[in-house]
């Protein structure tokens, strides 16, 4: 990393979120921009990027989709085939499918991101510490990894989510947040880690040392957002995976329940109705697959352009 | 070698009680109150109370009544459930099934993952490998509880190709639609490891030369460079093989299978907390030692991995 680039990241770190990790020094263009361009081409990308955008959308103003009401539900019209506004049919309460699977996304939207927020704090302040005092503090973390890794994710899942909501008048949502928070930090406080040590060697940490600054400074500010980028790419991967694992454990009857409104359930509750109405069932799970996809090609992009390897 | 083995069967000794204990303290710390949940909505009289108090070890402190569970699961006993069964032999029951499914979504995996990935490797950049890319993409990207519900569907139900659910004691045929839900989970992964790994290797300079000693491509293919590509991806079926064992939980439930993950669900629903505790540990140590026998595995195909 050049000297400019140190002094860059000293004055204005959040400038630089998006600068190079262990970028060489172009002619004109950074890293950054490199992987824009690249980006730019990319039809995965875009794909990636408008899937979101809609769900994003669907989440944050459900009612620009549908006027129904979710929870307007009418057994007389059980399991009724699509009609004017439902066009995706009723289920066996009798309530819209198309209603409830757009306002599916809000609960499947908040769920991933605050247990991703939750999972990269805990991974940043793992990661870095292990990183940065190496030694026995990274002896003993990297110990808490692989007992956390070494225990089946989902089993783990099932057990900590039940554990945590065990008051049944509640819906399950701040469980599910924390149960995925604090079982999914281990794979970014190991990108976060790597990251750490192989910045912690450049020569601006070692300037940065020289004037004095103490290790929080260096953690906070010199490290962290140039150790950023990586970490970013795993946490809207993992934000995808997450979304996945929500409706995994609603489905298995362990996360959202209650009046919740979440894909997990409908699907679990259209599985058992599959030979008399198929709509209940197939479109809270495409919708889902689509959503969890879009995430995950978001992230996939971003890294392959971000990784000079692949070029 | 014999130092390696040693230091890492202590290293899964420590990952072992880490795990277990972590479990243990999940199910059972700060519990309400389990006679209460054991009885139902009936009271329960003082006397009851004292004997199941006595027989469970409820009065000790938490960490005693850890010490009994580990001295139980190191003698072979791994307790009752609360329904009075002994989890062995529920174990034993349902634990033959679930090895058979992963078995065969684990040969399913293998056999599309090897040949379709050396295949895209050979023709890098062709029409094959770019759609096996997005492929692998959209396959690694749904979650079982996407897959496994419309598998049902589409081929059991509507098409009715496969039998959608199997019941107790299911054939082989009866597991083969859950078996390949259960394999697209770890296909994706295996196919690209295997199409990196043929594509390197097909660079290196051992094929020059047995190119150059005039090999013909397709012994050179078949028997140099697979020979080499499978390494890594042996690692990784083995680690499979770990995750699948316990990671039937969704498909066991939507094909009516019953197997571990299968029980496990119930068991977590019916608040069966030392049935819960017994599977996991068990869960977790076939998932340690699948582990470690991979990685020995390892040393012993690959003569140029040493561990000193």
């Amino acid at each position: 990393m050049s000297d400019m680039n140190s002094v860059t990241a000293a004055e204005a770190p959040e400038k630089l979120s998006a600068q190079p990790r262990r970028g060489k020094s172009d002619k004109n263009r950074s890293l950054a921009g490199d992987a824009w361009n690249d980006l730019r081409k990319s039809k995965i990308f875009w794909f990636a990027v408008v899937l979101v955008a809609a769900v994003l959308l669907m989440a944050a103003w459900p009612s620009l989709f549908t006027s129904a009401d979710p929870n307007e539900c009418a057994l007389n019209r059980k399991h009724a085939g699509p009609s004017g506004g439902a066009i995706f049919g009723y289920d066996f309460q009798g309530c819209d499918v198309y209603a409830r699977t757009i306002y599916g996304a809000r609960n499947s939207i908040i769920v991933g991101i605050a247990s991703t927020a939750l999972a990269g704090i805990i991974g940043i302040i793992f990661g870095l510490s292990s990183g940065y005092f190496g030694g026995a503090v990274d002896a003993v973390l990297s110990r808490i990894i692989d007992i956390m890794l070494s225990i089946p994710f989902l089993l783990a899942g099932i057990v900590l989510s039940r554990r945590l909501s065990s008051d049944p008048n509640d819906n399950g949502l701040l469980a599910v947040i924390l149960t995925l928070g604090l079982l999914t930090w281990t794979s970014s406080a190991r990108v976060m880690r790597s990251a750490v040590i192989a910045s912690k060697s450049q020569d601006y940490v070692a300037a940065g040392r020289m004037l004095g600054a103490g290790p929080g400074r260096l953690m906070f500010r010199h490290i962290l957002p140039n150790s950023i980028a990586s970490f970013i790419v795993v946490l809207t991967i993992l934000l995808g995976v997450n979304i996945g694992v929500e409706a995994t454990l609603s489905f298995l009857g362990v996360g959202l329940k209650g009046d919740a409104i979440s894909w997990g359930i409908a699907i679990s509750e259209g599985t058992g109705f599959a030979r008399v109405a198929s709509g209940p069932l197939v479109w809270p799970a495409v919708f889902l697959g689509l959503t969890v996809l879009a995430f995950i090609m978001l992230g996939d992009a971003i890294r392959d352009a971000f990784d000079p390897k692949l070029r | 070698m014999f130092r390696y083995i040693v230091r890492r069967l202590l290293q899964m000794v420590l990952t072992f009680f880490g795990a277990t204990f972590v479990v243990f303290a999940l199910v059972f710390a700060n519990q309400d109150d389990p006679l209460q949940a054991l009885a139902g909505e009936r009271p329960i009289t003082e006397s009851q109370r004292l004997a199941l108090t006595e027989r469970y070890h409820l009065d000790e402190g938490f960490f005693t009544q850890y010490g009994y569970y580990m001295k139980g699961l190191l003698t072979g006993d791994f307790g009752e459930s609360l329904t009075q069964r002994k989890i062995a032999d529920l174990l034993a029951d349902a634990w033959p099934t679930t090895a058979r499914l992963a078995l065969l979504a684990l040969v399913i995996a293998a056999v599309i993952a090897i040949s379709a990935g050396v295949f895209s490797a050979l023709r890098r950049g062709g029409v094959f490998d770019n759609v096996t890319l997005v492929a692998t993409l959209i396959i690694l990207a749904m979650p079982i509880v996407v897959i496994a519900p419309l598998a049902q569907l589409v081929f059991g139900i509507q098409l009715g190709w496969f039998p959608p659910t199997s019941g107790a004691d299911p054939s082989l045929w009866a597991l083969f639609l859950p078996a390949l839900v259960l394999a697209s989970s770890v296909l994706a992964t295996q196919l690209r490891v295997t199409r990196t790994s043929v594509a390197e290797n097909l660079r290196s300079d051992y094929v020059r030369t047995a190119r150059a000693k005039g090999l013909s491509y397709r012994r050179v293919v078949s028997v140099h460079v697979l020979r080499n590509s499978l390494i890594p991806v042996i690692t990784l079926i083995g680690v499979d093989l770990g995750q699948l064992m316990a990671g039937a939980i969704v498909t066991e439930g939507v094909f009516n299978i019953p197997g571990v993950g299968f029980n496990l669900v119930r068991a977590i629903r019916t608040e069966d907390g030392p049935l819960v505790v017994g599977f996991v540990s068990v869960l977790v140590i076939v998932f340690l030692v699948v582990n470690l026998l991979v990685d020995l595995l390892y040393a012993a195909l690959d003569p140029r991995i040493r561990y000193e």
